[in-house]
């Protein structure tokens, strides 16, 4: 037997000493298994029950509170135009470095004609990144981003700018309306190598409980909601 | 009676005033965060009971859970080591990093890291660590263990971490300004991130492990966990086995108290997923993904008195609120895992001759309880230290006797109010006018820094007596 099978051996059965079982029990097997497999939802908070309408107004409020900058653009042609303005505003390179996404490269990127897109995962010395969240639950502000050529998880966390750009009909109530969303994508028990959670711009108040933004991922996060 | 050197850095820690001004931080910040928070989620109590008994429910199935955890990772490409002791735990970590010919580890917070002591076993066979946490890469510069289990170093103040960089952070300008947080932030990050590129291997711990997708989850709010956890080659887990629970809706449930009982965020900035190594077509991403998990003392404790300790989802709200933490810190009770939680959790892993101490430097006022988001007993699981430790005739010959004596009068009413009657008005003429003692024989731990109130004329059941008697009551 291997050193890492007599590990595992060992605390297995230590532990169904300690719980006075042998494993091999029926019942509990049948309840594990029925566990997994409905997943049952606990207490949802009344606040992620709302309409949708009411869902953008939390989604951005939270946002903002928790430090974002959220730009609600009527038209594509604006998302476009509202990064360009952006990267203006704080005066850096007319670049973005993106992934293969479809729905950021069908962008009218056009109307924005400056704006240079890079594809690929971040690099140390890129300023500013694009991402799409496939879903975002609204009671926290929260927007996953999943892993993947179109969404390299590097660009969320390299850059001092990042961009996420979120669709309306992406936005839904709660985390677990979010993964939901993402069982009917990659099926059931399969999750994507990363899912990030991601709720604003990176901070730290490690020092004296003084909150400082940009700790050690983007100093800014600018949330695009196409509405 | 608490050892002498518990006593001792007590003491050096109320006399301190740096200190004492640094850890007024806590009260200022995470408990009105905490209130704040808990108030705008009137589901949180339900959510409470809730994420109790998932974590029972996992617990009383742990084998099945585990099992079932193992074969999901491994259906996603990653391997899981079982490790039953903190040895076979630091073993597998560093075959790991040697066949992978790691020089430079990178790792984000991990309590079970420092638990097993890693870090040193690591850089003693010639890898050099970096530790990417704020809080933690100022530790490991001062060669000093966490005072918090999520705030590394509540116990300092800006100046002191302004000293410790100019002395570490080598080939910077001397002279450089580091007057303000925002300073010690910009330079760690520059510090920092040169290591982020150059890591061979990241390690991080996990906050919850999730059984139905085999997924390790980790919560920061700077993001040096997603840094650690993406850019080296390989990305190694370090968990302890009752961080496991079912599904991804328990684990939403369990998300949604972690953060608003610790640092009370809603949720903090980046909450990870992490499931396997980097898949097919993936531009970056780990190329291996291990997860390493712990035992060391923990299906003991499941199979004891102390089981509801393994609830624990470590978010600090217990240190936070009690006022014996807020008074001496995390250092003083020389242990890992401090305040209340810490109080319960060392004994059970380490055995009460190392933490005698730590049940005791408790007021029992019940917060802790209070504020636990999975409602762990604490003060009771202290209790339950003391009797042991009581009925083990550990305590020293006086302690033992001033407690017979006085279960000898508790336990015989008449003896009681005989002596009240006495004493009582004894003590109270003692005084007399003044009415409290400014020095006390064998109470000089309480007379030194104030007064000791003095009875002042009958005993409460005289009192409630008399009342009755003239029927008021």
């Amino acid at each position: 037997m291997s050193a890492t099978d007599q590990g595992r051996l060992a605390v297995l059965s230590r532990i169904r000493d300690a719980l006075g079982v042998t494993g091999r029990d029926r019942t509990r097997e049948a309840a594990v298994e029925d566990r997994l497999r409905r997943h049952k939802r606990g207490t949802i908070p009344a606040l992620a029950q709302a309409d949708h309408e009411a869902l953008i107004e939390l989604m951005t409020t939270m946002l903002v509170n928790q430090g974002a900058e959220v730009t609600r653009a009527s038209t594509p042609e604006d998302a476009a135009r509202a990064m360009a303005e952006d990267l203006r505003a704080h005066d850096l390179p007319f670049i973005l470095r993106m992934g293969s996404d479809p729905t950021l490269g069908s962008l009218p990127w056009d109307a924005a004609p400056a704006l240079q897109r890079r594809i690929g995962p971040a690099k140390a010395e890129d300023r500013a990144a694009l991402s799409r969240a496939v879903v975002a639950a609204a009671e926290t502000g929260t927007l996953f981003l999943v892993s993947g050529a179109d969404n390299p998880t590097t660009l969320a966390f390299l850059p001092e700018t990042h961009f996420i750009l979120i669709r309306p009909g992406d936005v839904v109530g709660s985390y677990e309306d979010a993964f939901d969303r993402l069982r009917a994508i990659y099926g059931e028990g399969r999750l994507p190598r990363t899912i990030n959670l991601i709720s604003g711009p990176s901070r730290t108040a490690d020092i004296e409980q003084t909150i400082v933004r940009g700790a050690h991922g983007p100093k800014r996060l600018h949330v695009v909601l196409l509405v | 009676m608490a050892d002498a050197s518990f006593k001792d850095s007590a003491a050096r820690a109320l006399a301190d005033a740096k200190f004492q001004r640094a850890l007024l931080n806590v009260k200022r910040g995470f408990i009105v965060k905490r209130a704040a928070a808990k108030s705008k989620l009137p589901e949180f109590d339900q959510l409470r009971d809730e994420a109790r008994a998932i974590k029972d429910h996992t617990l009383a199935h742990l084998d099945l859970y585990l099992e079932a955890y193992e074969r999901k990772v491994v259906e996603s490409g990653g391997e899981v080591h079982f490790a039953p002791t903190a040895a076979d735990a630091r073993g597998i970590v560093l075959r790991i990093c040697r066949d992978a010919g790691a020089r430079l580890v990178t790792k984000g917070k991990s309590m079970v890291s420092e638990e097993i002591g890693l870090n040193a076993h690591l850089e003693a066979a010639g890898i050099e660590v970096a530790e990417t946490d704020l809080g933690e890469h100022i530790s490991q510069i001062r060669g000093e263990a966490p005072s918090h289990i999520i705030a590394p170093v509540i116990h300092l103040n800006k100046e002191e971490i302004a000293e410790d960089f100019v002395r570490t952070h080598r080939g910077l300008p001397q002279g450089r300004p580091l007057g303000t947080v925002q300073d010690l932030v910009a330079e760690a990050r520059a510090v920092l991130r040169a290591k982020f590129i150059a890591a061979d291997v990241g390690i991080t711990g996990a906050n919850l492990l999730i059984a139905e997708t085999g997924s390790s989850v980790v919560v920061t709010n700077e993001g040096n966990g997603d840094l650690t956890e993406t850019l080296p080659r390989l990305h190694i887990v370090i968990a302890s086995i009752e961080k496991l629970v079912p599904t991804l809706e328990d684990a939403c449930t369990v998300l949604r108290l972690l953060a608003r009982s610790g640092t009370g965020q809603d949720i903090t900035t980046y909450t990870t997923f992490a499931t396997g190594p980097a898949r097919v077509g993936d531009p970056d991403g780990p190329r291996q993904y291990h997860v390493v998990l712990l035992d060391n003392g923990r299906s003991e404790i499941l199979g004891g008195d102390f089981r509801a300790m393994l609830r624990c989802i470590r978010c600090g709200a217990c240190l936070n609120h009690c006022p014996v933490y807020g008074t001496i810190g995390g250092h003083t009770y020389r242990s890992l895992y401090p305040g209340p939680m810490g109080a319960v959790l060392t004994p059970a892993l380490y055995g009460i001759d190392h933490a005698r101490d730590l049940p005791n430097a408790s007021s029992f006022c019940g917060r802790c309880e209070e504020v636990c988001p999975v409602a762990i007993p604490l003060p009771s699981l202290m209790r339950k230290w003391r009797e042991r430790d009581f009925e083990r005739g550990d305590p020293p010959l006086a302690q033992r006797l001033v407690l017979k004596l006085w279960a000898l009068a508790a336990k015989r009413p008449r003896l009681y109010h005989a002596l009240g009657s006495g004493l009582v008005p004894f003590l109270a003429r003692l005084v007399k006018s003044r009415g409290s003692f400014r020095s006390l024989p064998f109470g000089s731990a309480w007379t030194g820094t104030r007064d000791l109130p003095a009875p002042q004329g009958k005993t409460f059941h005289a009192l409630y007596q008399e009342q009755k008697r003239s029927g008021q009551s």
